[in-house]
């Protein structure tokens, strides 16, 4: 048993469950990504994360740092397009910020390590139309809860599950600067990003298996409208972002 | 001799232009193709490129010439990553593959020059 045993464990299940999820959302993100894109990103990525899931259920004795450490090196060595290097890299390097462990401190160091990496690589900047607009927005909002605001890891990472959903929403009106989508240019506009929903649905699985590992009262309470209302009245988040009801402030 | 590696997202047309470029350079110049996905499909993939530039290399690091979004960041992962000297070649994919292999065998050429060279192929107009 390593010194972070109960970390470990929490990790590899929080890996699992954002496996599962890609698997289950493959056809919508490879949906997303015809509209815009190459097509392969439902495909890519649920290769990729198979793969990782294979690799870290076996990983019983490693550390969290290691075992995230090969989420990232599995995933640069499966997955083919530019969620690869992206994902991949950045999740390899950011993974040294795990070394001691997974706690408040240590995650909010992940979490911009990630992002400082992933927009290095890419060159991406917010408002491009991709990942970075959920990532940056959850990033910020995840460290700003933590150290600013003091509240329980749990609670702060709802609150930027909430920033990166609001993100992915805040993709649909824009023109695509980076990224294949950029070839199409103005016919971008009105689709939601693919990179930045895959964003969105790792950023939940993780939460989902934090609440059950960690205290803390999580209140998805900054929620986008547009979001909400795609779900109860099942409509692409697109159509709900573009025709907002008649009476809505 | 500085080495050579093609990154196009598909292993036809990495091939291809390979055999266009070794065509000006002769047939013992280290120029390799890196093509394709991990699974082989369309896409790009750090490992192989990564070997790609291994096998080019002889000792005096190797030029890496890329086509779109993909082939860039994961030629830069694998160059990160690897222990070979490589530059990646700011430079149309076909037109800096035959610059850079012509480049290249030139006596004493260096890695910089043969990179340049590449580069330069932005200025070649076609009409």
């Amino acid at each position: 048993m390593t010194e972070h045993a109960d970390e470990s464990e929490a990790v590899r299940e929080a890996i699992l469950e954002a496996a599962d999820r890609i698997e289950e959302k493959r056809t919508y993100l490879t949906d997303l990504d015809s509209a815009i894109g190459d097509a392969d990103h439902g495909a890519n990525m649920a290769r990729g994360f198979g793969a990782v899931a294979e690799r870290v259920e076996g990983m019983d004795d490693a550390d969290p740092a290691e075992i995230v450490k090969t989420v990232g090196t599995t995933i640069i060595s499966e997955v083919g397009g530019a969620a690869g290097p992206l994902y991949g890299g950045s999740i390899m390097s950011a993974s040294t910020a795990l070394a001691d462990g997974v706690t408040a401190e240590t995650t909010v160091a992940f979490a911009e390590a990630y992002l400082e990496k992933l927009t290095d690589r890419g060159g991406a900047r917010v408002g491009d139309k991709t990942m970075v607009d959920a990532l940056t927005p959850a990033v910020h909002t995840y460290k700003k809860s933590i150290e600013i605001d003091g509240l329980p890891p749990v609670e702060a990472l709802a609150k930027a599950v909430d920033a990166a959903e609001r993100g992915v929403a805040y993709t649909v009106p824009l023109r695509a600067r980076k990224g294949r989508a950029s070839y199409l240019d103005w016919r971008s506009v009105g689709h939601q990003d693919p990179g930045a929903t895959s964003t969105l649905i790792l950023a939940e699985a993780i939460l989902d298996v934090a609440v059950e590992h960690l205290d803390g009262d999580v209140e998805r309470d900054a929620r986008d409208p547009a979001v909400i209302r795609a779900e109860e009245e099942g409509l692409d988040l697109a159509e709900a972002v573009e025709d907002e009801p008649e009476g809505a402030e | 001799m500085v080495g050579l590696v093609v990154v196009s997202h598909s292993r036809d047309a990495a091939a291809g232009i390979v055999e266009v470029a070794a065509q000006m350079a002769g047939e013992d110049a280290p120029i390799v193709a890196a093509g394709g996905g991990p699974d082989g499909g369309i896409g790009t993939s750090a490992p192989r490129i990564e070997s790609a530039i291994e096998e080019a290399d002889d000792g005096d690091g190797v030029a890496v010439l890329v086509d779109l979004g993909s082939a860039v960041m994961n030629a830069e992962l694998a160059i990160e990553t690897g222990d070979v000297t490589a530059r990646i070649a700011d430079a149309p994919v076909l037109e800096g593959a035959v610059e850079a292999a012509v480049a290249a065998t030139a006596p004493d050429a260096s890695l910089d020059d043969v990179v340049a060279i590449a580069e330069g192929a932005y200025d070649s107009r076609k009409l």
